[in-house]
């Protein structure tokens, strides 16, 4: 799927002007609330005409005002989950997933029903009215319903917005064997750092109506002119990480990475897994040389590759380790104080308890061609 | 039905109203609901003045109304002349007429039921059912119209109550014939100008309040039925 946009849309004071290109996966639409995120997928899906622009996906024109093109919004053949749902109340949820069938030109590209309700675990609640569901239950009813429309593209605006942390635990898996398994390319909009780090394969990320930046997840996120417009206190680094060993004495387990050994409170996963962590750049140290006395387990070499510019009393430090990128967030005095410059080689500290549950995702989807199974803490 | 002491006329007036009332609110239905979602979702030029004409019956003196259906359906009549010669439905002096007049007065009652209904569908289902893949015709049957049933049903019903009690417009349009155009109202109308005819007024006043309570415990039912099906929400 490569899916190309150029738009231009006034909305009162407010003007979208975005421009990108990208291809298949997951790709996050990223940003502050008020960036137009909304807007840019209301655009691809045809719920907002563009004042001008152009929206292609596979070649196909969408959207092309200069030759007076708009393909009205059911015969796109994009799926959308919204954030709140949108389950018709009339119907149970049965027929919500079926809502879709009468209009699908092929009805089972990504599946029969039985496949769709195996994938989002709804097997349960096919009879009910959508009135007695809970949240997380009407979310993945909302993606089964789209899918079954059998979309080219699936856009999912902020579809865990409105849930409570246990709710977005419970649907996030459902979200990456989406990615792996069903292979449907997904626009994804999300202001969380903690969502695009496990989810992304590409970030589109928007402030104020237009397309900062747009590439592969890890590069738009380890940018250092780009932190504050990341997250603030939320950025961080995301690492690829494999279990390795699993240590019973202390309930450990120990991840491998290129940046080197990765120390965690016991995965509930088989070994050979593949997994993303994130690793918040205000839960980083930095020390100079190797401590001995330190109750930090995570201690990897580096070298300092860029210091953020700026003002202000703290500053992002960004360490090649290996190959790997870490991003740790320190006060200018300290930086001073080590004097740290470019090329200086540190080790960075991470407690093993920052490391939490919410910082890991499977990644099998995240790397085109990527054979390994897709795994999750969190899938039931 | 001999328990019931009504007359032969009687009973004709009572069956009389009933056919023009049910025949006045389910003919003027389909009307009433595309009048409904024009004005609740249609945004043009003459917008305002179409829902003027709407409600005008609802203002103007049923004498006025009842008039007016003269002058347009009337036999020589603009639209009357025009329907009888081409396809020979005759509207004076006749029950259609008076289902036409019951159907005009009742109609701005239903409109308004189901206009307020459809304004209070949440659009955003039907974008969403758009993004299915539903066309617009598609999105009216599937979504918005089980959405306004407890509308519709509302709507039905007042404007049946309308057409068992209208008495104005049908009479001016349409006169007081027994056996025609003799509904129930008149019936009522007629026994009060004559001596003696007390009695027969207040059987018939039963009968209509009987009439009336069954169609309001009646759209109750189906109410709470229709807002049963869509649950909590």
């Amino acid at each position: 799927m490569t899916l190309c946009i150029e738009v231009r849309h006034r909305l009162g004071s407010f003007l979208l002007d975005a421009r990108f290109e990208t291809s298949g996966g997951l790709v996050a639409v990223f940003g502050r609330s008020g960036a137009g995120k909304t807007s840019l997928i209301n655009v691809i899906a045809g719920l907002i005409w563009p004042d001008e622009g152009r929206v292609t996906i596979d070649g196909i024109d969408l959207v092309d005002t200069s030759r007076g093109i708009l393909v009205p919004r059911h015969r796109r053949r994009i799926g959308y989950v919204f954030q709140e749902g949108r389950l018709f109340p009339h119907l149970t949820v049965r027929q919500n997933l079926l809502y879709g069938r009468w209009f699908a030109p092929h009805p089972h590209t990504h599946g029969d029903l039985n496949r769709v309700v195996a994938m989002l675990g709804l097997g349960h609640v096919l009879e009910r009215r959508p009135g007695r569901l809970s949240g997380g239950e009407k979310q993945r009813v909302a993606i089964g319903r789209a899918l079954r429309a059998s979309p080219r593209l699936l856009l999912m605006d902020e579809p865990l917005a409105s849930l409570d942390e246990a709710r977005k635990a419970e649907i996030l898996p459902y979200i990456e064997r989406l990615r792996d398994e069903a292979q449907v390319p997904v626009v994804y909009v999300s202001h969380s750092v903690a969502e695009v780090a496990r989810l992304a394969s590409t970030v589109v990320l928007m402030s104020e109506g237009k397309v900062v930046a747009c590439g592969p997840a890890r590069e738009v996120m380890h940018r250092l002119d780009l932190l504050p417009l990341v997250g603030g206190a939320e950025a961080g680094a995301i690492v690829e990480v494999t279990i390795e060993r699993h240590d019973e004495r202390f309930g450990l387990t120990e991840l491998r990475s290129a940046a080197g050994v990765w120390r965690l409170p016991r995965l509930p996963a088989p070994l050979g897994t593949r997994l993303r962590l994130r690793v918040r750049a205000r839960d980083v140290m930095i020390a100079m040389s190797p401590p001995a006395d330190v109750s930090a387990l995570n201690v990897l070499p580096g070298l300092v590759a860029d210091i953020g510019a700026g003002e202000g009393p703290l500053a992002e430090v960004r360490l090649d380790c290996n190959g790997e990128v870490l991003l740790a967030s320190l006060t200018r005095y300290s930086i001073e104080r080590l004097g740290l410059a470019k090329g200086v080689p540190v080790f960075a500290l991470v407690k093993s308890i920052a490391l939490d549950r919410h910082a890991l995702g499977g990644t099998a989807g995240a790397e085109a061609g990527d054979e390994a199974e897709a795994f999750s803490l969190h899938r039931p | 039905m001999s328990w019931i002491p009504l007359s032969p006329e009687e009973w004709t007036a009572v069956r009389l109203s009933l056919r023009v009332a049910v025949v006045a609110s389910f003919v003027s239905l389909p009307f009433g609901i595309a009048t409904a979602m024009v004005l609740a979702r249609g945004r043009f030029w003459g917008h305002t003045l179409l829902n003027a004409v709407v409600f005008l019956p609802l203002i103007l003196p049923p004498v006025v109304t009842g008039y007016l259906l003269l002058i347009l359906f009337g036999r020589r009549g603009l639209i009357g002349a025009f329907l009888a010669d081409h396809f020979g439905i005759v509207f004076s002096f006749r029950w259609t007429g008076a289902a036409l007049a019951c159907g005009v007065m009742g109609f701005p009652l239903m409109v308004r039921a189901i206009r307020l209904s459809i304004e209070s569908v949440d659009s955003r289902l039907e974008e969403a059912a758009g993004t299915l893949g539903a066309n617009r015709p598609w999105i009216f049957l599937t979504v918005t119209l089980p959405l306004i049933v407890p509308g519709i049903l509302a709507g039905t019903v007042l404007c049946f109550a309308k057409a068992m009690g209208e008495f104005g417009a049908t009479i001016t349009f349409v006169s007081n014939i027994p056996g025609e155009t003799q509904t129930l109202a008149s019936a009522i109308y007629t026994y009060t100008q004559v001596p003696g005819g007390d009695a027969g007024a207040l059987r018939l006043t039963l009968v209509s309040i009987a009439v009336s309570m069954l169609a309001l415990l009646a759209s109750e039912l189906m109410a709470r039925f229709a807002n049963k099906r869509l649950d909590a929400q």
